[in-house]
């Protein structure tokens, strides 16, 4: 590398400055933080807070299982677990897998991505945060008051969710303003990459995670206040009976489902195109290679997140739409899946011939694949007209659902995680209890999720309290399979925590990283670089392999 | 970018904030439009009530407040141009009429929706419910975008408070408008979602 490119301040050490973590301070303590306008703390504070909530999602759908491990009645009454499976959701969907990459990955190395010293608007980034926490706060506060959570199920389907007595105001209130947190994310991301690219950085020199949080930002600024306005629909008409979608009162429920997922489909695209962006950054590093395709998958992105705004009628082919309305959607659907392909092809192309390291972020990379891809293949099954009806709210939804954005978003988090660990923190983890982690996730995972096609297959459908005994052998596997991911959780936690305290200290670019953050030292100077960088190679530019390993050692 | 300090760093990028007020106006279109989807929708299924119940509605008042909030935006237009030729009282002069304007607008609202309320047409009111489905629905959705409309013409309403403030004490000035520019921008979009919620609430039978 040569030394305008890609070397600052002089590899690994801080030169005069001090890191993010120990720059000087305006307030002392916690206040240091939650009142900090610097996109790396911003990134950690989303950190903390996503994974305290996703802590208890776990927990929740750790009762479900424990419930669900033999018929009838084992731990809970089925009002109860009605309420539970509604909070996993909520919690799950728009506390850790919405905001997990954008908000936690995004804030903290978009800036440091495209060589700039902070987001576009530093104290609206941190307005995010605040109204993430306090969306978060108002969806569990019904956890604690008379009637309990919404049992209505994450969707919040009218008729039922305006006529239960539970509480399912503050489960709307909290996601109307988790949407807004994520409309100002992705506003603040897309103009930070038109604005803030260092000098020299086109947008075909940009690392494709920018690429992904670029086109996540449209969608969360052109899909949710879509959402917005239908759970202010739903909280106008419990307060008021306005009757928009009571049919006694002229309305059409059908309509709430159409406004919903005009949202909620787009958001699953959201969810998943983010990770997509880390595995592409990880895939090229551990295999030592320039990603193959690069401008295809820039692209490709862009293309899902156009044709997955188009698909959300999939998610209705049985509440009685048209015929042409359902051919249509179905034949969008199965077009989504193009540019999804796109992309695993171009993975599994750089990989061909790399020089693999089969490091802790790599193994989750490579899980990834093999998990997004059995969810695309069920998806691609549920677009179909037919087989759709046969599956429809089986467990082979669940299924489905848990391998995308558990196998697929989940472990995009945790290989995010590995990845840049030592660049956040400037420690490195243990290696070895990481693999030993990853090896109980991936099991445990494919024992708890994979049984859930089978007897979904079989007719076993999903949110049900008690099952036929027939079911019982699948349910059984699945919930020893709970077990084994969560003891993975617990030990991949742990030795992160760990590494916090006693890791050794991390180079700056312990993985031989190409891409700008691994240019600076770990942990990263308040303004991230010392001089802004003048970017003249691509992203992903290996022909100076050796040079870069040799440096990567200092 | 140029002069890059050492800790403290001040960032100002004009052009990046008024394309970050331009994406969030995006949104809010984004937001009346699921609502102008849902009335389209409506409108289609119960055609004949929503001329009916349309009819109701005082035209006249409606007429006032659109007037009244057209010419708010004229007087926000020419605020900003006054503090960019540094006549800062002027610039003041233009905003209180558009914040009064503003206030009127509201004022009107209350009269007309108190008037509604006491002809018994609020919903869930016993005489609502013994009209025709269409009717119901129309007068639901006058209710909700009506209302959604009025509560962006308070938020509207307090950013011009604070910008008359910021005026006030120099900290919005002639070199240092966007601010203004871009609460501008808002007031503009209340503006321009009240002319189309006129025609389809009050002009169209």
């Amino acid at each position: 590398m040569s030394a305008t490119t890609l070397s600052y301040g002089g590899n690994g050490s801080n030169g005069n400055h001090l890191d993010y973590l120990h720059s000087p301070k305006k307030y002392k303590g916690i206040f240091n933080w939650i009142f900090s306008t610097d996109h790396k703390k911003i990134g950690i504070l989303y950190l903390i807070s996503m994974l305290t909530f996703f802590a208890v999602g776990v927990t929740l759908g750790f009762l479900m299982r424990l419930e669900l491990i033999a018929p009838g009645k084992t731990i809970m009454d089925p009002q109860t677990y009605n309420q539970i499976f509604t909070l996993h959701g909520v919690i799950m969907i728009f506390l850790f897998i919405i905001p997990g990459l954008p908000a936690v990955f995004g804030n903290f190395f978009l800036p440091i991505m495209i060589g700039a010293k902070d987001v576009a608007f530093p104290r609206l980034n941190l307005f995010s945060w605040w109204l993430f926490v306090t969306g978060g706060l108002v969806a569990l506060i019904s956890l604690f008051l008379p009637g309990g959570p919404a049992d209505t199920g994450w969707t919040f389907y009218i008729p039922y969710s305006v006529r239960t007595s539970t509480n399912v105001i503050p489960a709307l209130i909290g996601a109307f303003i988790l949407g807004f947190s994520s409309i100002l994310t992705g506003l603040n991301f897309i103009t930070t990459i038109h604005r803030l690219r260092a000098p020299g950085m086109s947008w075909f020199k940009m690392p494709l995670f920018a690429w992904s949080l670029y086109a996540t930002g449209w969608v969360q600024i052109l899909a949710t206040p879509i959402v917005g306005i239908t759970l202010l629909l739903v909280a106008i008409e419990r307060w008021f009976g306005v009757g928009i979608f009571d049919p006694a009162l002229g309305g059409d429920p059908i309509l709430y489902q159409h406004l919903f997922w005009i949202y909620s489909h787009p958001a699953v695209y959201i969810m998943i195109l983010p990770a997509m962006g880390v595995i592409s950054e990880i895939i090229p590093v551990f295999s030592r290679r320039t990603i193959f395709g690069y401008k295809f998958i820039a692209f490709s992105s862009m293309a899902i997140a156009l044709f997955g705004s188009l698909v959300w009628a999939h998610h209705m082919f049985t509440v009685g739409m048209s015929g042409t309305a359902m051919w249509l959607f179905s034949l969008l659907t199965f077009l989504v899946a193009i540019p999804s392909a796109i992309k695993v092809f171009n993975w599994v192309a750089t990989l061909y011939k790399g020089s693999i390291e089969l490091e802790p972020p790599m193994l989750f990379a490579l899980s990834f694949i093999f998990n997004f891809t059995i969810g695309g293949f069920t998806g691609l099954m549920q677009g179909a007209l037919a087989l759709n009806i046969h599956i429809h709210d089986t467990y082979f939804i669940v299924g489905h659902f848990h391998y995308v954005m558990f196998g697929g978003t989940g472990f995009g988090i945790f290989a995010a995680l590995h990845h840049w660990f030592p660049k956040m923190f400037g420690k490195m983890y243990n290696k070895k209890v990481a693999k030993i982690s990853w090896l109980f996730l991936f099991i445990g995972f494919q024992l708890l999720y994979f049984p859930m096609f089978v007897m979904g297959y079989l007719g076993m459908p999903r949110r049900y309290y008690d099952y036929l005994p027939d079911f019982h052998i699948y349910h059984f596997i699945s919930t020893i399979g709970s077990w084994i991911l969560i003891t993975g959780l617990i030990i991949m936690f742990t030795n992160l925590i760990l590494a916090l305290k006693k890791g050794e200290k991390a180079a700056a670019n312990p993985w031989g990283g190409v891409t700008l953050e691994w240019t600076i030292p770990s942990p990263p100077i308040h303004e991230n670089f010392e001089k802004i960088p003048v970017v003249e190679k691509e992203p992903y530019d290996y022909s100076h392999y050796e040079q870069v390993i040799e440096e990567a050692k200092n | 970018m140029a002069e890059a300090s050492v800790n403290t760093h001040l960032h100002r990028d004009d052009v990046g904030a008024k394309i970050g007020m331009w994406l969030f106006l995006f949104t809010e279109l984004i937001l009346f439009g699921g609502m102008f989807l849902v009335y389209a929708v409506y409108r289609f299924t119960y055609r004949d009530f929503f001329a009916l119940a349309s009819k109701e509605l005082d035209v006249f008042i409606g007429l006032i407040n659109t007037l009244v909030l057209l010419t708010s935006s004229l007087t926000m237009a020419m605020s900003i141009t006054a503090l960019r030729k540094d006549n800062k009282k002027l610039s003041l002069l233009f905003l209180g009429s558009t914040i009064f304007f503003a206030f009127l607008f509201l004022v009107n609202k209350y009269f007309e929706w108190s008037a509604k309320f006491q002809h018994g047409l609020f919903p869930g009111s016993n005489e609502l419910l013994s009209l025709p489905k269409g009717e119901i629905i129309y007068f639901g959705l006058y209710y909700v975008m009506t209302g959604l409309h009025a509560i962006h013409v308070i938020i509207g309403l307090v950013i011009l408070l604070f910008m008359f403030v910021y005026i006030m004490k120099g900290k919005v000035n002639k070199d240092y408008y966007i601010m203004l520019e871009n609460s501008g921008l808002y007031w503009h979009l209340v503006d321009i979602i009240w002319i189309f919620l006129f025609p389809l609430f009050y002009l169209i039978h």
